[in-house]
């Protein structure tokens, strides 16, 4: 049954080949269908492998499809790493792929290029599974570029739009400095290790010096920032929100940005060769998770705070491998999976039946209008904001025990990072779903009548294809947490985990007695903040003294990079193009112009046409030979 | 210049006065306002230049000098004069180009002060009497006729051939343009 | 005892650079001939003097080319002289200068 894995990538891979040629002919609807179908039958190929996976205890696994670069000791394979670790990814990678894609059939319907997305989705998740299934870092770094592109590709989609154009750029540049650090790595490890194959890499792990290990895996965090949006590197997602939000959903919330974490977890042997890294690591994630935080409590549109959440609860994994909570951090991955794609897919919805309004302060009231679009978003909220017994409530938890284990300066960031996680989601709730509708008087009115394009005046349900997937990640979101309770032998995730990640994880995390106690005021925080938001949000929008201005312009971090990077930049460009190429390249070759018309010009004068004057310089020219005879001769 | 003083007394004088002539003839080639006095003084000079020859002991080029330049080249400058009317009085004081003048007189003084001192130096060279002795016993004409007919043969037919072309080319270039004829013909083929 | 050599070329250079200082110096496109003329009479009593020196009447042999060759320079520079004068009459040296640069 493992031999099917070759089946992972190659489906979605056939999906795109079909698309690139047939998807204009085969249009609106049918070539969404032909892309869900792809990635569904990825799916089913991934539960098939898993399976089988799991009747050989977990036992990695290797499928060659071909040999790649066979250049005398160093060889690089395109192989299929069937392993825990890997099964992982790809089951949920294709399972909440195959729930968006069926999603984005209804979303994208009566787009101009309708086809052109689903070709752009389907190579997307074929990168994203060549990334997680890779066997050695080549093909992964195939697999992570493969995903920035589509990435640039999503987001730019409505390209004719500048702000969506500039999005995908800047996404793309940001994520450049972080691969510089990820080739660096690979670098490294190559140059010490002398391979770059996942198992004689692990292998050679130990003998490693620490301040190379050190180096290697501070270089492979600048990568994973690049990718997972953790500081510095985070700027381009909240500006990656001007992609359709399938596009959000898939890669911004599910598969893309979790790149980042699989790549930390994988480098686990290494990671315990390097343990200033890890603190390292767990601190950028702490530090993360409560910025982003901050920034969410204060932003108006709808999926701006989803972006933002997004960065928070990645900074939560990153938090978790830091910790040396690997299962915690992988288990957080997969909950987060299901409820931020449930909530973005909802934020669609939402979007879609308001007419493509995204304020949220036009919003309100709209449980009544859109019954399945806010009941599983209220399954959604309350998944994140840590509510028992939804999927966020354990994994969260799992990690901030890791945490408290580490330090308590961490544990203490991630439990104000979840009350603000709480408390900002029940705004969101708050002001869409809740309170007075903002949207039928007035000039709130007059907006929405002028998107009208031939539906109603007021907001309606999605179509089938979209709420679908909406239930289905809802149930996922509430009963998902079941693959690793914490108690045995509900802790599925963790054994199945095991042989990849257990021996370099945490050995004795905190007594269950505290891990209960830390549960227990966690959940107290977090039902008092929704409270809290609820109270104040529910009855009025207007609460500008909770929302300063520097958590709306995101603690001017942006402005902050375009002066100091932007401007010295753009002086650079202006430079050389003022100086450098005007003046100096362009003048000189004017100069040598110039140059030989003025002295040609000059030396025109010496033709005067009088043939008086032609002998006398005959009569000069002799009078010099004469000089030069008495000169020699005297 | 003590050679000079050394020298008797009628030679002397003969240089002196050839020499006189000829430089005097030359300036007044020079600044003489009419054509016609200018070829007149250039008669003088070459007169005073065949008497030198002479002094030097070519008497057959002396002769030459006289039959040849002084009667036949003066006299085809005088045709020219008179026909084409080339006989204005040029405007001497005058001149229309700057510098050319003091450049001019400034280039000659050089020029003469080099080869003067040029002159005083003994570099002449090389095995005498190759082509036959000039001075001593015998004719000029006979030596000369001697060394020309022998030594010097082909640039003898080669000049002659000049002298033919240079009579075609004369007739050539002198001679009207055929206008006339040419429209008569354009006429007759309309 | 005749009169060494030495004047006699000095006699003949500063035939020359009268000559030539003539050619420079006069527009009169005939009297700019003579001058010409002048210059190679001062190169044939040049070539004389040698020839009594060096003892070698090959000089005077060269002298007798020189005339040869004047005489027909002569000659085809009074036929060109013609030819301009034909459609300029009063023309002097400083009107032909059409190939100004």
């Amino acid at each position: 049954m493992i031999h099917a894995a070759f089946l992972i990538p190659l489906l979605p891979l056939l999906g795109f080949a079909l698309l690139v040629v047939a998807g204009k002919r085969l249009g609106d609807p049918l070539a969404g269908w032909v892309a869900t179908l792809a990635v569904a039958g990825a799916f089913v190929a991934s539960v098939i492998v898993a399976l089988g996976l799991h009747q050989h205890h977990q036992h990695a696994q290797t499928q060659l499809i071909f040999e790649w670069l066979p250049v005398g000791g160093f060889h690089v394979n395109a192989s299929i790493l069937v392993d825990p670790l890997s099964m992982t990814m790809a089951l949920f990678v294709t399972g909440v792929g195959a729930l968006i894609h069926l999603y984005a059939i209804g979303y994208m319907h009566g787009d101009s290029r309708y086809p052109r997305f689903f070709v752009y989705l389907n190579l997307f998740i074929f990168s994203m599974l060549s990334l997680v299934l890779a066997d050695n870092f080549v093909m992964m770094f195939l697999g992570w570029e493969g995903v920035g592109a589509c990435s640039y590709l999503l987001v730019s989609f409505w390209f004719e739009r500048p702000a969506a154009a500039s999005a995908g750029k800047k996404a793309f540049v940001t994520n450049r400095v972080g691969d510089f650090g990820l080739m660096t790595a690979m670098f490294l490890i190559f140059a010490h290790v002398g391979s770059l194959t996942y198992g004689p890499v692990f292998a050679a792990a130990g003998g490693l010096g620490r301040g190379t290990a050190t180096a290697i895996c501070l270089l492979l965090l600048l990568g994973a920032c690049g990718k997972s949006a953790q500081l510095p590197l985070y700027v381009w997602l909240p500006d990656a929100m001007e992609g359709p939000t399938p596009v959000s959903a898939l890669i911004h919330a599910a598969t893309m940005v979790t790149a980042g974490v699989y790549l930390m977890a994988r480098v686990a042997p290494l990671l315990a060769q390097a343990p200033d890294a890890a603190t390292t690591i767990a601190w950028v994630g702490a530090a993360t998770a409560l910025f982003a935080a901050t920034v969410a409590c204060a932003q108006n549109d709808i999926k701006r705070v989803l972006a933002y959440s997004t960065i928070s609860q990645l900074g939560y994994m990153f938090l978790a491998v830091g910790s040396g909570a690997y299962v915690a951090g992988l288990f957080h991955m997969v909950t987060h999976a299901f409820f931020k794609a449930l909530l973005f897919l909802g934020a669609g919805s939402v979007i879609h039946g308001m007419h493509d309004e995204q304020d949220m302060k036009r919003m309100g009231a709209l449980r009544k209008w859109m019954p399945i679009t806010s009941a599983t978003f209220i399954v959604g909220w309350l998944a994140i904001a840590g509510v028992p017994p939804f999927a966020g409530f354990w994994s969260k938890d799992d990690i901030l025990a890791a945490a408290y284990h580490k330090g308590f300066a961490l544990w203490l960031i991630g439990f104000v990072t979840a009350g603000l996680t709480a408390y900002y989601m029940t705004r969101q709730v708050a002001l869409v779903f809740f309170g007075r509708a903002r949207w039928g008087t007035g000039e709130e009115a007059a907006h929405v009548a002028a998107n009208q394009e031939g539906h109603g005046a007021t907001p309606h349900e999605s179509p089938w294809t979209m709420w679908v997937p909406l239930v289905a990640l809802a149930l996922l979101a509430t009963f998902g947490w079941l693959i690793n309770a914490p108690w045995h032998p509900a802790n599925f995730l963790e054994r199945w985990l095991d042989p990849v990640v257990g021996a370099f994880s945490v050995a004795h995390g905190p007594s269950t007695a505290i891990k209960v106690s830390l549960a227990a005021i966690t959940t107290v925080l977090g039902l008092g903040a929704i409270g809290l938001g609820f109270v104040v949000w529910d009855r009025s929008a207007e609460h500008s003294e909770l929302e300063p201005e520097i958590l709306r312009q995101a603690w001017y971090i942006d402005p902050a990079y375009a002066a100091v990077i932007e401007r010295p930049g753009e002086m650079l460009a202006n430079f050389s193009a003022d100086v450098i190429d005007h003046g100096l390249i362009d003048g000189s070759v004017n100069g040598v112009a110039s140059l030989v018309r003025d002295s040609g010009r000059e030396l025109r004068r010496l033709q005067t046409g009088y043939v008086r004057n032609y002998a006398l310089g005959i009569a000069a020219g002799t009078a010099a030979m004469l000089a030069y005879v008495v000169v020699r001769t005297w | 210049m003590s050679p000079v003083l050394a020298a008797t007394k009628p030679d002397l004088l003969v240089f002196i006065a050839a020499s006189a002539a000829v430089l005097s003839g030359a300036i007044g080639v020079v600044v003489a306002r009419h054509p016609v006095h200018s070829a007149l003084m250039l008669i003088q000079t070459l007169f005073g230049v065949a008497v030198l020859f002479v002094a030097q002991g070519a008497d057959f080029l002396a002769a030459v000098q006289i039959i040849v330049y002084a009667g036949a080249i003066v006299v085809l400058f005088l045709f020219v004069i008179m026909l084409i009317g080339v006989d204005k009085e040029e405007n001497v004081a005058a001149e229309p180009l700057r510098l050319q003048r003091p450049l001019a007189l400034a280039l000659g003084a050089l020029s003469l002060l080099e080869i003067v001192l040029l002159s005083r130096t003994e570099w002449v060279t090389g095995a005498s009497s190759l082509g036959g002795a000039a001075n001593g016993a015998g004719d000029n004409v006979v030596k000369l006729g001697r060394s020309v007919f022998t030594q010097y043969l082909y640039a003898f037919e080669i000049t002659s051939i000049l002298l033919i072309i240079a009579v075609v080319g004369a007739v050539f270039l002198a001679r009207r343009p055929p206008r006339s004829r040419s429209s008569e013909q354009l006429e007759e083929q309309r | 005892m005749s009169i060494s050599p030495g004047p006699y070329l000095v006699v003949a250079a500063a035939l020359f650079t009268i000559g030539a200082v003539g050619l420079l110096v006069r527009r009169n496109v005939l009297v700019m001939f003579m001058c010409v003329e002048l210059m190679l009479n001062a190169a044939n009593l040049s070539f004389v003097t040698f020839a009594r020196k060096l003892n070698d009447i090959g000089g005077q042999s060269a002298v007798f080319f020189v005339m040869v060759v004047a005489a027909a320079e002569v000659v085809i520079g009074l036929g060109i002289i013609v030819a301009i004068f034909r459609r300029q009459s009063g023309a002097t040296a400083d009107d032909l200068h059409m190939l100004k640069g």
